[in-house]
């Protein structure tokens, strides 16, 4: 085969601050192809492509574009070199049409006239098989309609090479399988197409070649035709890594809480949970996987009162007298008032769990404040159970008046999970714990979670490490676009298993069923 | 910076968040500010008036504190714009932008005079001052719930709401004082029913009122579960939701309480000062008085300082136009002024200005700078994209690493390696978000 | 033909509001709610003043459009650097909008005032002498249509010119761009404060022009610089109103003015003797119209009736 190659990276390395992201990538696009970047959340993916983009600027190696060395320091540098990136939260202005949107900073000194834009627009869409309507406003369209506007904005600065992050996990079975003919044609057309994602079906599917990140180094890229799925996971997941996480059988289990056909539709018309259906059960650990955006978030918040329902019952079985409440449709304090003991470590702890601008006793007080009858706030009680966790979780922080902003990430998940724990939970339910934290507050973490188990406590942990899941966890329910694809034990499924119910399509499923 | 080779606008200085400063530094910061801008108005009032900037001072001085009248007169006015700030701070803290101060203040002074016309003489006078106050209050509180009602039904943009409401009420004074007055004249004179007790001086129970106001605002937005709920809602409404916070609720009742100060400030402008009304009763206090409860950092004992010292210049500035015979728009050119350098000093307060050197070669010095200058270059690399929190969140890390090294420096070798392998992979998922 | 008189000074009066409105639509549609307009619009006739009475010694040799222009360039200068002055402190300082455009007005007002008074004291026909120049061509009407000078047909161009850049341009889209997403605006390489910047001055500049008029033409007397202020809240009212397109800004700075003056014409048009207290009720109700729009766009969420999406918001790069 004569290919020319389109762009090549030698020995790249990034680090931010002393960790490393990516560390010496060698990795070669060729002209007319369709390349899949594929890896698990976290392996460096995404921060080697914004390097070719210009987002991030590599601390060693070398990028050649058509055989020359190139310095990419800046998107716009990116477009002078015909590279495009399509990030995955779309940068658009939702007032403009797709043509403002997609002619927008661009610095071409002819003269603005929207019809030509709009023509250009239209010719491009043609060429390549897109459906839009130029003029039609960016608030007035369905995401992937807005993706098309991006992948239009590229083209129409005439990048010869696309990066797309992502691209599917917005859409569609049917805008996929859309996406993927637009992808073709524009492959035919000698455009080099780069595919950042995790769904080994769409790389068995679309790339003429699959490139495996793991933990931030290329570990081969191999022709599609030679690869499969479970050549693929294995390649992505790597060996398993012993933790050595303490794991206790469950002590007389009983089923706290009942989630049944959980179904909910967001503003964009798209189902982010799928009816969802499972039990949590005291004194067990119960594992939610799956990739990143697969309604973890929607679904923790619709049992927490945050995230409205369309179809579905949470049922709340009160351990203290057996009776049964449902969930649904109550606001966080309502579920409170009704003697459900249900506590929440959300992902987004500055934004969402604690408040950063306030200190550690104020926000003690988030979940509190309430008692008593005195108009007053107490802040005694708050405080010193700010001073125990400070003490306890060995909280590293100048005092209880510090605003939490102040702390690194790990001490404020220490406060944020160790005030969810402090209000005895029945049910505790954890988002991400152990994100952005350092060995030490993450076995911290782990350790809490298991005493809290051992004490009858049914704690349902949404998690991205699979080896940390499995051996966490007692039960696993693993989801996949809002649904469930499988519960699964956690002492006896391997690694890839999961992660091939994580990554399996629906189509699979409906020829499976 | 990491810049392109063929570049060459490399940026002088680059401008970061401060994370935090000392208040002795951040009051130092406001001195400086405060004294360039005195030079500045001294400067000013040389040249435009020619006045010598000594006699300048010592005349703001006199006028203020020259006799006791004035300086009874100097509290009095501070207590006026203290109560007006006091009262938009509820509001402010919990980043509802109630401009519209003024118009709430005007409708509470003449809710409080239509008692006067319609009641005088007919009541005893405890009794008139009580309805007056609560006629006050209440037009106040109505005033202000009303753009608070749509704000928080249909999040209607509350800052040109309440701007607007400003110039309804002022015209509803103008109306009501053509009806009161058959001649025409619209000036009311001094009603001579409805006043306020007096004791010690006349000016004595507004003034410790607005003392004792002071401390109850302060106790209330830091103390009880209302304010603090207040703040909850100012900062993030995601996480006042979160904790079952009814946040509509809050915002109205909020601003009710505002309104309701607002229209007892207009209230006491009525039955202890003025005794009566004009569409210039408030005159512009509602607009100033944003500006000290926001350079106050709305705290209330912080704005008893900053009202302190814009009473001092206006009072002050009103003295030098009587006494060098210039226009009476003297004071607001001085207030102006200044003001412009506290809330541009405000900036070094709370960002950092990092100037650098010329450009440098950038592969030798990504290898080899420092964490510190590392983070700035990341910040750089974030100017263009969203990931700052990731990045943020890496900047943690790195001290994370540090301590976890420091940590396990007594396990083995191998150990460390696989610890710091483990970091790294979290910290990749964290770059990756 | 009161009827035609009142319909002339309705609009000339809206000539006020819309070179003001119009200003602060540029300014809004970068994304800063410029609350300094009042201050701004003040100052740039203070300055358009100082510069006629400076040419007073050669009115006579030199020609009435030169000293017009010098005028309103001198008007625009001093406008535009009240503006520059408030995007240092917003734009760069990152102050808070709305306290800078407040201390903005409060200045402005006031050095005007300072200004002024003292030149009236000097005597107020050494810049009052210009008046016929800018009421040219008609200044020796009697009715009102002696107000339709020179600045009439400027404040009509500068409106369409706008509508036309904001809407038919690339530096209106970027301009758009930078006040509805300032994120978006940088990522695609546009150069946010620059444009906050440029459109600021500008906006103030023709806000200024709105000052200048209100003195050199449809009041025309000496103590005219002490209403400016109101008409300042009047324009940013009619931004609102006009839901901050430029071109509707036209029609209802024409409404505001019908609505403004009113209560003098009602009389002799309608027949009918409105009693005089009606005076300021009618004066409220283009305030209260344009609380009725605001609360109409809001209820409708029809996106382009909303006010730019980063409206009062400071942008700063480095935070997410």
């Amino acid at each position: 085969m004569s290919k020319e190659i389109a762009l090549e990276m030698r020995h790249i390395t990034k680090r931010f601050g002393k960790v490393v992201a990516n560390h010496d990538v060698n990795m070669e696009i060729y002209k007319g192809e369709i390349l899949s970047v594929l890896g698990e959340n976290g392996c460096g993916k995404t921060t080697l492509m914004n390097m070719i983009a210009g987002i991030y600027y590599p601390d060693e190696g070398q990028i050649l574009v058509n055989g020359e060395e190139v310095v990419i320091s800046s998107p716009k540098d990116a477009f002078r070199y015909k590279i495009g990136m399509v990030h995955q939260h779309f940068k658009l202005v939702d007032v403009f049409t797709a043509s403002e949107n997609i002619v927008l900073g661009d610095s071409g000194e002819k003269k603005y006239n929207i019809k030509a834009v709009n023509e250009r627009v239209l010719g491009i869409t043609k060429k390549y098989g897109f459906n839009i309507d130029p003029s039609k406003k960016i608030y007035e369209m369905s995401v992937s309609e807005k993706q098309t506007v991006e992948i239009v904005k590229v083209l129409y600065k005439n990048a010869d090479i696309l990066i797309l992050d992502e691209p599917t996990a917005v859409l569609t079975p049917q805008e996929t399988k859309k996406l993927f003919s637009v992808l073709r044609n524009m492959r035919a057309d000698g455009k080099s197409i780069i595919i950042i994602t995790h769904k080994l079906h769409e790389v068995l599917e679309i790339s003429d070649r699959v490139a495996v990140l793991r933990k931030g180094e290329h570990i081969a890229t191999i022709d599609t035709k030679d690869a499969n799925e479970s050549l693929l996971t294995e390649m992505m997941v790597g060996a398993k890594v012993e933790l050595n996480i303490h794991r206790s059988e469950p002590k007389d289990p009983k089923v706290l809480l009942k989630c049944e056909h959980l179904t909910s539709i967001n503003d964009e018309g798209i189902k982010v949970l799928d009816d969802i259906s499972f039990e949590a059960k005291s004194g067990e650990i119960l594992g939610i996987a799956g990739i990143a955006g697969s309604g973890q978030r929607e679904l923790l918040e619709a049992i927490a009162g945050l995230q409205p329902l369309n179809e579905g019952a949470i049922e709340y079985n009160n351990p203290k007298n057996n009776e049964v409440v449902n969930l649904r449709d109550k606001n966080p304090l309502q579920i409170r008032n009704l003697g459900v003991r249900l506590s929440f470590v959300p992902e987004d702890r500055l934004g969402m769990g604690l408040v950063g601008n306030m200190d550690i006793t104020d926000n003690m007080m988030l979940r509190s404040y309430r008692k008593g009858k005195s108009i007053f706030l107490d802040r005694e009680k708050p405080r010193n159970l700010a001073e125990q966790i400070i003490e306890s979780l060995q909280v590293n922080t100048p005092g209880v008046n510090t605003p939490l902003r102040r702390l690194s990430g790990g001490n404020v998940q220490k406060v944020l999970v160790g005030r969810e724990i402090s209000s005895a939970p029945k049910v505790l339910m954890v988002a991400y714990p152990v994100r952005g934290l350092d060995i030490n507050s993450s076995y911290t973490i782990y350790n809490l979670l298991n005493s809290q188990k051992e004490n009858g406590v049914s704690i349902i942990f949404v998690g991205e490490d699979l080896d940390v899941l499995l051996e966490l966890c007692d039960r696993i329910v693993v989801i996949n676009s809002g649904r469930v694809t499988g519960i699964v034990d956690g002492r006896t499924i391997t690694k890839e298993e999961v992660g091939l119910l994580m990554t399996k399509s629906r189509d699979e499923e409906v020829e499976n069923a | 910076m990491l810049k392109n080779k063929t570049n060459d606008k490399e940026p002088l200085f680059h401008v970061t968040k401060r994370d935090d400063v000392t208040f002795s530094k951040a009051m130092g910061i406001r001195a400086i500010a405060v004294v360039a801008a005195f030079v500045f108005c001294m400067i000013l009032a040389l040249i435009l008036a020619g006045i010598n900037p000594l006699k300048m001072i010592s005349s703001m001085f006199s006028g203020c504190f020259g006799t006791q009248r004035r300086i009874w007169k100097f509290f009095k006015n501070l207590s006026i714009l203290l109560y007006i700030s006091l009262a938009v701070t509820p509001a402010f803290r919990m980043k509802f932008w109630n401009i519209g101060a003024e118009g709430q203040t005007l409708i509470g002074a003449l809710a409080s005079v239509a008692c006067i016309i319609l009641l005088g003489g007919k009541i005893p006078n405890g009794l008139l001052v009580l309805i007056m106050f609560v006629a006050g209050v209440l037009a106040g509180a109505i005033w202000g719930v009303i753009p608070a009602v749509f704000k928080a039904i249909w999040d209607t943009n509350e800052t040109l709401f309440t701007l607007m409401m400003n110039y309804v009420a002022s015209f509803t004074v103008a109306y009501f004082l053509l009806v009161w007055t058959p001649s025409g004249s619209s000036t009311l004179g001094m009603l001579s029913y409805g006043w306020f007790p007096q004791i010690i001086h006349e000016y004595f129970l507004v003034i410790v009122i607005a003392l004792i106001l002071t401390g109850v605002i302060y106790v209330y937005l830091n103390y009880s579960k209302h304010g603090y709920e207040i703040s909850v809602v100012g900062e993030s409404q995601k996480t006042a939701k979160y904790i079952g916070i009814n946040v509509k609720k809050v915002i109205i009742r909020t601003m009710t309480l505002s309104g309701a100060l607002c229209g007892f400030a207009g209230f006491l402008i009525v039955a202890a000062l003025d005794h009566s009304v004009t569409t210039q009763t408030v005159g512009g206090q509602g607009f100033t008085a944003i500006m000290v409860s926001w350079l106050g950092k709305f705290n209330p004992i912080a704005m008893f300082a900053t009202s302190f010292l814009i009473t001092f210049l206006d009072q002050g500035a009103a003295q030098i136009s009587t006494e060098f015979n210039i226009d009476s728009a003297f004071p607001s050119v001085i207030v102006g002024s200044i003001l412009f350098f506290i809330i541009g000093c405000e900036f070094f307060i709370y960002y950092k200005v990092n100037f650098r050197h010329k450009a440098k070669n950038m592969v030798t010095m990504a290898a080899s700078e420092n964490i510190v200058k590392d983070e700035e270059t990341l910040n750089n690399e974030a100017l263009k994209q969203e990931n700052k929190t990731a990045i943020d969140e890496a900047a943690h890390e790195t001290t994370d690493v540090q301590d976890a090294k420091q940590d396990v420096k007594q396990d083995t070798k191998q150990d460390i390696n696989q610890k710091a392998a483990t970091l790294q992979e979290n910290n990749g998922k964290e770059s990756e978000q | 033909m009161t009827i035609v008189n009142y319909l002339l000074s309705a609009f000339s009066i809206g000539i006020i509001f819309l070179l003001g409105a119009t200003g602060e639509t540029i300014t809004e549609k970068v994304g800063h709610l410029n609350l300094g307009i009042p201050g701004i619009m003040s100052v740039g006739a203070a300055g358009g003043c100082l510069m006629l009475r400076a040419l007073y010694p050669v009115r006579e040799s030199c020609p009435g459009f030169i000293i017009v222009i010098l005028g309103l360039l001198a008007c625009f200068f001093a406008a535009g650097l009240l503006g520059a002055f408030y995007s240092f402190l917003t734009v760069t300082l990152h102050a808070n909008q709305n306290v800078t455009g407040l201390a903005l007005t409060t200045f402005g007002v006031g050095i005007t005032k300072f200004i002024m008074s003292r030149l009236t004291k000097i005597g107020a026909h050494e810049y009052l002498y210009a008046l016929p120049m800018f009421r040219a061509p008609f200044s020796n009407q009697t009715n009102s249509l002696k107000y339709c000078g020179v600045m009439t047909y400027i404040a009509l161009f500068i409106a369409v010119a706008t509508s036309y850049v904001l809407y038919r341009t690339k530096v209106g889209l970027n301009l758009r761009a930078v006040g509805e997403s300032a994120g978006t605006a940088d990522a695609v390489g546009i150069n946010v404060s620059g444009y906050k910047y440029v459109a600021t001055i500008i906006g103030s500049g023709i806000a200024g022009f709105g000052g200048l008029y209100y003195i050199m033409d449809y009041a025309g007397s000496q103590e005219a610089y002490l209403s400016i202020e109101a008409f300042g809240w009047l324009s940013i009212a009619l931004v609102i109103f006009s839901l901050w397109k430029p071109v509707v800004c036209i029609l209802g700075s024409f409404v505001f003015g019908l609505l403004y003056i009113l209560n003098a014409y009602a009389s002799t048009i309608f027949n009918v003797k409105l009693p005089m207290e009606l005076s300021p009720a009618l004066k409220t109700l283009p305030y209260i119209v344009t609380i009725v729009v605001l609360i109409i766009t809001s209820t409708k969420k029809k996106r382009e009736n909303q006010p730019p999406a980063g409206l009062g918001i400071t942008y700063f790069r480095e935070e997410r």
